[in-house]
């Protein structure tokens, strides 16, 4: 039954007992306590688990906004910096245009000048080149031979002449690097115009980006519309390659999005477009990063969840079934309560009653008794006449069934008072003696072997003398009766550790059966048939409990029988509700 | 010695007075504390034994009395049923002795006339 014993280490007492006792029990505890362990689960790992969940949604959501967040930034910043940068370069060139006349610029050695100045104030020019309105370049200063050469059919002649300004794609230039052209237009009131072009190396704005890179993991360079690098990229390559991923036509807004690399490993990348320039800025950052702070986080909550709902169960389990344990434990005695008063009125009811019988038979009893005795003196003091020694013999009769009936009145009348004690202190020793003392004779006349046997130290206690040797007397009478004649009595005196004596009467006589054994104490339960009345040993028990000691019987039937008399040290000053 | 009976049972009371005169007492008999009590002026009794449960005047309200009238007169106090205590509040000195019902007359005798009180 290892099974049921490991269950009953955990659930309470009342699941075990078997249904439809005597003592049913008024509530479905069982029940009760299934409610009370779902309830106070539900009600605390429903909130938890739902809280638990929020939390790490809420959390993916923070975590992924913690690294999108500065991607926006750095998007923005990298966009309006590179915006800048180019728009800086056009106001140069512009500020050019304007501050010289048509003719300082067709001026060779001035536009080196020129050219030199920028390179000092702004780094990077390459060359510098005056393009008239017809596409032609009229003068130029850089290390090409571009003098002479006409743009008139290209597009971005075509875009500078209509919207006044041009930025380049990035193209292999001077010695292989890559570059960029810038071109802005200077138009005359007369509706004439000419284009100052410059080139420019793009180290500034590898300049301009790599000072924003903050984070080692993150990717940034430019592309085109097409996907073609325009710098320089950790993952890609250098400039000019065409990077493999597709990414959306960039909107005019800065945007971050999820993407998928060429190998299938998922990418945040940030956009934005740079305006004024055929640009469109990027930032790369691997995903990977955040499944793997999330999966601790996840893990963490996970464990922390496991362990909770461990606690939560433990707890309710224990505190449900100690609540629904004690409720069921009290309910319990409380029926045993109920029965105990309900007896102990029965009990004080059928006493009054005998005490009323008694009451009323005590007195038609003496006047039998009188008007017997008065005849007996009538007959005793009459001369001799032929019956008077029968008539004596058979008065002398009646007046002994008027003992008989006199002793069971009083034993009744006993039964239903409420005796208060009286305390001294007791020899039990030598109460036993006279106890036997009086039925020596009896004893003797049957043959019956009394003994008494005693260890050599007790102490005397406090108790009532008379009602001891009424109760002593009782059960060494039943003993005397339950022996045949040539049995054995046996009395046994110790003292017990703790205090106090106890007292066990054996005899070697019929035994009592099993199914009376419980019955032994119960009032007007009695095996003598017509000769006893069936009170001795309940009245017994009642005076032994009130002096605050304990009376048990064993028995086997065809053996003997043992009565175990316990007696406290003190019988005295006991609370009335104390046993 | 004079002796007065006092019981409500008549004839628990007439048989125990003719049985004590059969021995030599004298005794006289009454149903009732207020016969008693007027049976007392004209005779002087030594000794009385009273019931103590009785209709009308109780036995020991009887006692009480006729010990304020006679207080020389000694007292036997018998109970149907065991109940002398409800004496103990009583005049202790007056009573000799108490005997539960029924009585052994040959007990009664040796009280009588030993005056052998408790």
């Amino acid at each position: 039954m290892s099974v049921r014993s490991f269950w009953q280490k955990f659930l309470p007492g009342f699941f075990f007992e078997p249904k439809g006792q005597e003592g049913q029990d008024r509530l479905n505890y069982a029940g009760i306590w299934y409610y009370a362990v779902v309830g106070m689960l539900a009600v605390s790992l429903i909130p938890l688990l739902i809280l638990a969940g929020i939390n790490y949604s809420q959390y993916k959501r923070a975590a992924k906004a913690e690294i999108l967040h500065p991607m926006y930034l750095l998007v923005s910043n990298n966009n309006q910096a590179i915006a800048f940068f180019l728009r800086e370069r056009q106001s140069a060139l512009n500020y050019v245009i304007s501050g010289q006349s048509f003719t300082e610029l067709t001026d060779p050695t001035r536009l080196n000048v020129t050219l030199d100045n920028l390179k000092k104030s702004f780094g990077g020019f390459i060359d510098l080149g005056l393009i008239n309105a017809d596409g032609l370049q009229i003068n130029y200063s850089g290390p090409y031979e571009l003098k002479g050469l006409n743009y008139h059919g290209q597009t971005w002649f075509k875009e500078v002449a209509q919207k006044g300004t041009h930025v380049s794609e990035v193209f292999k230039g001077f010695r292989g690097f890559p570059h960029v052209v810038i071109a802005v237009k200077h138009a005359d009131p007369d509706g004439t115009f000419y284009i100052l072009r410059a080139t420019l190396d793009t180290e500034g704005f590898n300049a301009v980006i790599r000072a924003m890179d903050l984070s080692p993991n993150s990717d940034n360079f430019l592309i085109n519309a097409a996907g073609v690098l325009q710098t320089a990229s950790r993952r890609y390559g250098e400039a000019l390659k065409k990077i493999p991923l597709t990414l959306p036509s960039a909107s005019s807004k800065n945007e971050v999005i999820e993407i998928t690399d060429e190998h299938g490993e998922p990418l945040i990348a940030a956009l934005a477009r740079v305006e004024g320039s055929p640009f469109i800025f990027v930032a790369l950052k691997t995903a990977r990063e955040l499944p793997e702070n999330l999966s601790t986080i996840f893990v963490e909550l996970i464990l922390f969840v496991l362990a909770s709902i461990l606690v939560i169960f433990g707890v309710t389990w224990r505190v449900s079934t100690k609540l629904v344990g004690h409720i069921h434990d009290v309910d319990r005695s409380r029926t045993y309560l109920l029965h105990e008063i309900e007896y102990t009125q029965r009990m004080a009811s059928i006493g009054r009653l005998s005490a009323g019988v008694a009451h009323e038979i005590n007195n038609p009893l003496a006047i039998i008794n009188e008007k017997t005795g008065l005849l007996k003196d009538l007959i005793a003091f009459a001369p001799d006449f032929a019956y008077k020694e029968r008539f004596l013999k058979h008065i002398d009769s009646i007046l002994f069934s008027v003992k008989r009936c006199s002793t069971i009145t009083h034993r009744l009348l006993g039964f239903a008072r409420h005796l208060d004690v009286q305390c001294e202190m007791i020899n039990p020793k030598i109460l036993l003696e006279e106890v036997v003392s009086f039925l020596d004779k009896e004893a003797m006349y049957r043959n019956i072997d009394i003994s008494l046997t005693s260890s050599p130290h007790f102490e005397e206690i406090e108790s009532d003398r008379g009602q001891l040797q009424q109760v002593f007397l009782n059960i060494i009478n039943n003993a005397l009766a339950a022996v045949p004649d040539g049995g054995r009595v046996t009395i046994k005196l110790e003292s017990r550790p703790a205090g106090g004596v106890v007292v066990t009467i054996s005899d070697n006589g019929q035994g009592i059966p099993p199914e009376n054994i419980e019955r032994v104490f119960e009032p007007f339960f009695s095996t003598k048939g017509n000769k006893g009345t069936g009170l001795g040993l309940s009245i017994a028990h009642g005076i032994i409990s009130k002096l605050g000691g304990e009376i048990f019987v064993e028995s086997e039937v065809g053996i003997g029988t043992s009565f175990f008399v316990t007696l406290p040290p003190k019988a005295c000053n006991r609370g009335r509700d104390e046993k | 010695m004079k002796i007065l009976l006092i019981d409500d049972e008549e004839e628990f009371v007439s048989t125990l007075a003719e049985r004590l005169i059969i021995r030599g007492l004298e005794a006289d008999w009454v149903n009732s504390g207020l016969d008693a009590l007027a049976k007392a002026e004209e005779t002087d009794y030594d000794l009385m034994v009273v019931d103590i449960k009785m209709p009308g005047m109780s036995g020991p309200e009887f006692i009480r009395r006729i010990s304020e009238k006679k207080p020389a007169v000694k007292f036997i106090v018998l109970s149907g049923h065991g109940d002398v205590k409800s004496l103990s509040d009583n005049d202790p000195v007056a009573i000799c002795h108490r005997l539960v019902k029924p009585i052994d007359i040959d007990v009664l005798l040796d009280i009588i006339q030993q005056m052998r009180c408790q």
